[in-house]
């Protein structure tokens, strides 16, 4: 590598098209894509499912699998084309030269291997290394990545460490031999908030400490602008528009980046006033995309004739630091017109009272050893939880993973029973009723819809069944045509064409899926919906219609919505209330405004500051959490939140450490469970300040 | 770990007594005491001295009652006959009643004599077991090997050549009964007048008129690789087959992993890929397959030992089966029952070796 001129960019792909074979047909699954990388620099790769982003990272890892090929263009790192290397020069460069990091931590490491083995081998393959050494090497990596305890981690087994270490140690394995590139794929996916935040700092550190290019590829556009120096956003196999990440945020000059920034949750969105502006239509099929622009269809600037004649090169934005579009009406378009205002609504009265929840604790008993037995032990997964939640109300509940908000859930459903408290709902106990005890009437006002909406439908069986199902079940309509009627009533209320009743569930998109799991839940008249992640397995584009079509058929229907998220801007767009959950307790419960403006509680300001904004006008103090969430097995003492508290200090003596906070009613209803004084409490500053523009 | 075994323990040796109530149950219906007092007896006694030989036997009582003579926890049976003679379940021939110990059943150690080897049962057992024991191992040292080469070679390519041949060869010998492929062994290698023999003899290669031994009798006295293999072989084929696919479906799988992919991309070469990442991940299935083959061999041995005229436990067990022989009946099931047990076991603890993440409970 002798031959290479550090001022030359690291990877240069050009017009690279990537084709999978199937026996069917050809698809493309990426087309005359180029982007070059600096030394030291962060491309950003952003698109929704299906665009071809990963491809990109796998082949230039020249890893597609036995079907996939690259039919044209290069791929140049370091200036040597590794479209034409052979397996042993490609071997050489993988692993020391170009490392990747994956989306799914558990699933890349190797289950029946010690880590510091897995960790070894990188060097042993790569320079020869004796074993000894390597480990040695390994146990500093793994401190670099802030590890605490390596010598431990280098002797567990990848299950026995948290997703957020296991991702460290993927990291790890990747620095291990300081590879001049980095691919990241999706690295913080499968990870929560605060946790995403740190690997994000660390990620930022290594590139700087070490010079490592990267290759960032991400959906969620708040990460690249945290992480990223240039980005590249791609569509449906195709770069649409390549520049200076600032530039392209504040400028963007390619009508589907502003599609897609307008139907992300910015601060400043609101439901009723400011509504997102979802997409129309949907993401073209590989084998289906249209000629011409491929965003032609779902775009507000097509133009016939123009838009769909031919193949659409990418143009260059003069004046820009390398700014380049793939859109011919880039220029006649006025970037700086406001949107058109969504339909712009009333907020909605509150209504009665439906559900009440009082004390309500849940907890299960688990034997730990490999052979059974051990010592039982007691996870408290809800402690004391209490609150209401009225008629047209969206309740939401926010926490990271473990913080027992899908307890929560299962217990409402019935699919659990309490172990203690009460749970009204209307006039009704349900705390002591499983589900199977519950009655019909109770059943369909009570529904639920799901995260994951690939796995929720039954696969063998048409879209109009399932939901006639759903009716049958709930007792609604006397006859099967009345069913029949009220089935193709309910695909309206979720605006799916009444054909889809003929198809099956893998026929449909992602969203298609969702609606129809709306529809079901909608089925017996419900009148308290909790929507698990509702939104949080599709795509952005597809989140903003979804959770659109949610609040209007709770204005529509006087709904309460209890919504579990993990994912604090939609939580601020579409919530009335919400309740911060950590380790199983209420830590914060309040209106919208309070929650998300201070006074905070310590791990709501925490979480705040790690959710990734996309936007450049907001500044944010960082905040970053030391370590992970305390395991629900073995809570510590006093305060939940004591082990990562970044105020603890302030609390005089050690109350936090030994006595669990009392909850402080602050001024309008808005509760903390904290220590802190109220005095400290109103000192505090916010977290998120938008510069005035 | 040692609660966990004791609990197994127990719970093995419940099934244990469950099954062996159930078989000593079959085995003492009163029909074939009928046929136990006319083939010790005599054929053409009548009907009520059958049915005095029964009582006079010890055979005669509840059910329950005899069961527990054999486990050894209700005191056996004595009878003082006409003449005098003082008979009973504990005691040996002439032998002085009076010092003759109450219990005699298995737990004491006492089997039983067998009807038709004219021997303490425990002694055939052991004898036979020892037999089988030594084709048992050489067709687990053939079968276990071959058929986790057969299976990674097949699974780590999915869909190459090397894969197709392969599992078309599993296939084959797992669709094939031993009895099926037993005879077509004998046939092509063991026969004098078809197959390779002939040809073989008139070339001059072999010494005698055949390649291999059709029987297996000689393996008694000392095993040699020209009267063991054809009946190692029988066993061994059907398992190859079985063995290898399971392994290659659980290899296919591994290496679809992400994990996999992660070796690959950190520059291991693919060999080593194989042999460090894949392997033990995709053995863990293939143990289980492997520990429920002792239990089956059981059953294959019984097809084969009686195809080679080779004298171990399932030749014994058929030979039980067909003079009569309650007492041998019940020790080979008891035998047959632990087995089975003991590999379950060693096959869920193996497990939790193999893998870091299970747990059992």
């Amino acid at each position: 590598m002798t031959d290479w001129d550090p001022s030359k960019p690291i990877l240069e792909i050009e017009n690279l098209s990537i084709s999978f074979f199937t026996r069917l047909r050809e698809i493309p699954a990426v087309m005359d894509f180029s982007c070059t990388v600096m030394p030291g620099e962060a491309m950003g790769l952003v698109g929704e499912s299906g665009c071809g982003k990963s491809t990109v990272a796998l082949a230039v890892m020249r890893d597609l699998g036995k079907n996939g090929r690259i039919t044209g263009g290069s791929i140049r790192f370091k200036g040597r084309d590794l479209t034409q290397m052979n397996d042993d020069e490609l071997r050489q460069i993988r692993g020391s030269e170009i490392a990747m990091i994956y989306q799914e931590p558990m699933a890349s490491l190797n289950p029946a291997m010690r880590i510091g083995d897995q960790l070894a081998e990188v060097p042993i393959i790569h320079q020869n290394m004796a074993r000894d050494a390597a480990l040695k090497l390994a146990r500093q990596i793994v401190a670099d990545v802030r590890l605490p305890d390596p010598d431990r981690i280098l002797r567990a087994y990848p299950h026995q460490l948290s997703g957020g270490q296991q991702q460290r140690i993927v990291i790890a394995m990747a620095l291990m031999a300081k590879p001049a590139l980095l691919i990241l794929d999706e690295p913080t996916t499968a990870l929560d908030v605060t946790v995403e935040a740190g690997i994000v700092d660390l990620v930022k550190d290594l590139g700087t400490k070490y010079g490592t290019s990267m290759l960032f590829i991400s959906h969620n556009l708040g990460l690249i602008l945290d992480v990223c120096d240039r980005l590249c956003v791609m569509y449906s196999g195709e770069a649409v528009e390549t520049g200076n990440v600032r530039e392209v945020f504040d400028q963007m000059r390619h009508p589907y980046t502003q599609a897609l920034f307008r139907s992300i949750p910015l601060p400043g969105a609101d439901k009723n006033s400011h509504p997102l502006i979802a997409i129309p239509g949907n993401f073209p099929l590989p084998h289906e995309r249209p000629p011409g622009c491929n965003f032609g269809p779902r775009c507000d600037y097509f133009r016939d004739g123009l838009c769909n004649a031919a193949d659409i090169p990418m143009d260059a934005v003069p004046g820009h630091d390398r700014h380049a579009t793939r859109c011919l009406r880039w220029t006649d378009i006025d970037w700086d017109a406001p949107a058109k205002l969504g339909r712009v609504t009333e907020k909605l009265p509150r209504g009665r009272l439906v559900l009440r929840m009082d004390d309500l604790r849940k907890y299960y008993e688990v034997s730990s050893g490999a052979f059974g037995g051990g010592a039982a032990k007691v996870v408290k997964a809800n402690e004391s939880l209490s609150f209401e939640a009225h008629e047209n109300e969206t309740l939401a509940i926010v926490g990271e993973s473990g913080c027992g908000k899908s307890t929560f859930a299962k217990v409402l459903m019935g699919l659990e029973t309490a172990t203690s408290g009460q749970i009204m709902l209307f006039d009704e106990n349900v705390q002591d009723t499983p589900i199977q005890a519950r009655n019909t009437d109770t059943v369909s006002k009570l529904q639920m819809v799901f995260q994951n909406p690939f796995d929720t439908l039954n696969p063998s069986m048409t879209v109009g069944r399932q939901i006639i199902r759903a009716l049958e079940i709930f007792q609604k309509g006397t006859s099967d045509a009345e069913r029949e009627a009220m089935m193709l009533t309910l695909l309206d209320m979720v605006k799916l064409p009444r054909a889809f009743a003929e198809r099956m569930p893998r026929q449909l998109s992602g969203g298609q899926k969702q609606r129809v799991g709306i529809a079901r839940a909608f089925a017996g008249g419900a009148k308290v919906v909790v929507a698990d992640e509702p939104v949080s397995a599709l795509d952005v584009s597809v989140q903003a219609a979804v959770t659109d079509l949610l609040m209007d058929i709770q204005r529509e229907n006087h709904t309460t919505l209890l919504f579990i998220s993990h994912d604090l801007s939609i939580v601020r767009y579409l919530s009335d209330r919400v309740m911060v959950m950590y380790l199983g307790h209420v830590v914060e419960l309040g209106t919208t405004d309070q929650v998300f403006s201070p006074p905070y509680h310590p791990y709501t300001e925490a979480l705040l500051s790690a959710v990734p904004i996309a936007d450049t006008r907001v500044k944010k103090r960082r905040i970053v959490l030391e370590g992970d969430i305390p395991s629900a097995m073995n809570p510590p003492p006093g305060c939940p939140f004591q082990t990562r508290c970044r105020w603890k200090s302030q609390v005089p003596g050690n109350l936090c450490e030994t006595v669990l906070p009392p909850v402080q009613v602050l001024a309008g209803g808005h509760q903390i469970k904290c220590h802190l004084s109220s005095d400290e409490l109103a000192r505090m500053e916010p977290v998120i300040t938008i510069a005035a523009e | 770990m040692l609660a966990f075994l004791l609990r197994r323990v127990g719970v093995m040796l419940l099934t244990a007594l469950a099954l062996s109530f159930i078989v000593f149950c079959l085995t003492n219906l009163a029909p074939n005491l009928e046929k136990l007092a006319r083939t010790e007896g005599s054929v053409r006694m009548s009907d009520e001295a059958v049915a005095s030989w029964i009582e006079n036997n010890g055979h005669g009582g509840s059910m329950v009652m005899r069961y527990g003579q054999w486990l050894g926890v209700v005191p056996g049976w004595v009878r003082t006959d006409d003449k005098g003679v003082t008979r009973g379940r504990c005691l040996a021939e002439g032998a002085d009643p009076a010092s003759a110990p109450r219990f005699c059943g298995i737990l004491q150690g006492d089997w039983g004599t067998s009807t038709v080897f004219r021997e303490p049962v425990i002694d055939t057992i052991s004898d036979k077991l020892a037999s089988t024991g030594w084709l048992m191992l050489w067709v687990m040292l053939v079968m276990v090997p071959v058929s986790l080469i057969i299976g990674v070679l097949s699974g780590m390519r999915e869909g190459s050549r090397t894969d197709r041949v392969l599992s078309t060869f599993s296939i084959a010998t797992t669709a094939t009964p031993e009895y099926v492929s037993g005879v077509i062994l004998v046939v092509l290698f063991a026969s004098a007048t078809t197959g390779i023999s002939p040809i073989l003899a008139e070339w001059g290669w072999i010494e005698g008129r055949t390649l291999f031994l059709g029987t297996a009798t000689s393996a008694m006295d000392q095993i040699t690789f020209w009267n063991f293999a054809l009946p190692v072989m029988t066993i061994a084929l059907y398992g190859i087959g079985y063995i290898a696919r399971m392994t290659r479906a659980s290899m296919t799988e591994v290496m679809t992993q992400q994990y996999i992919r992660t070796a690959r991309l950190k520059g291991v070469s693919f060999s080593q890929v194989i042999l460090k990442h894949a392997l033990r991940n995709a053995l863990i299935a293939p143990f289980t397959v492997i520990m429920l083959q002792f239990p089956w061999l059981l059953n294959g041995v019984v097809i084969v030992e009686t195809l080679f005229n080779y004298k171990g436990f399932g030749w014994t067990l058929v030979q039980a089966a067909g003079n009569n022989d309650i007492q041998l009946l019940l020790a080979c099931s008891v035998v047959a029952v632990f087995v089975v047990l003991v590999t379950q076991l060693i096959s869920d603890i193996g497990y939790v070796f193999l893998n870091p993440r299970i747990r059992l409970s």
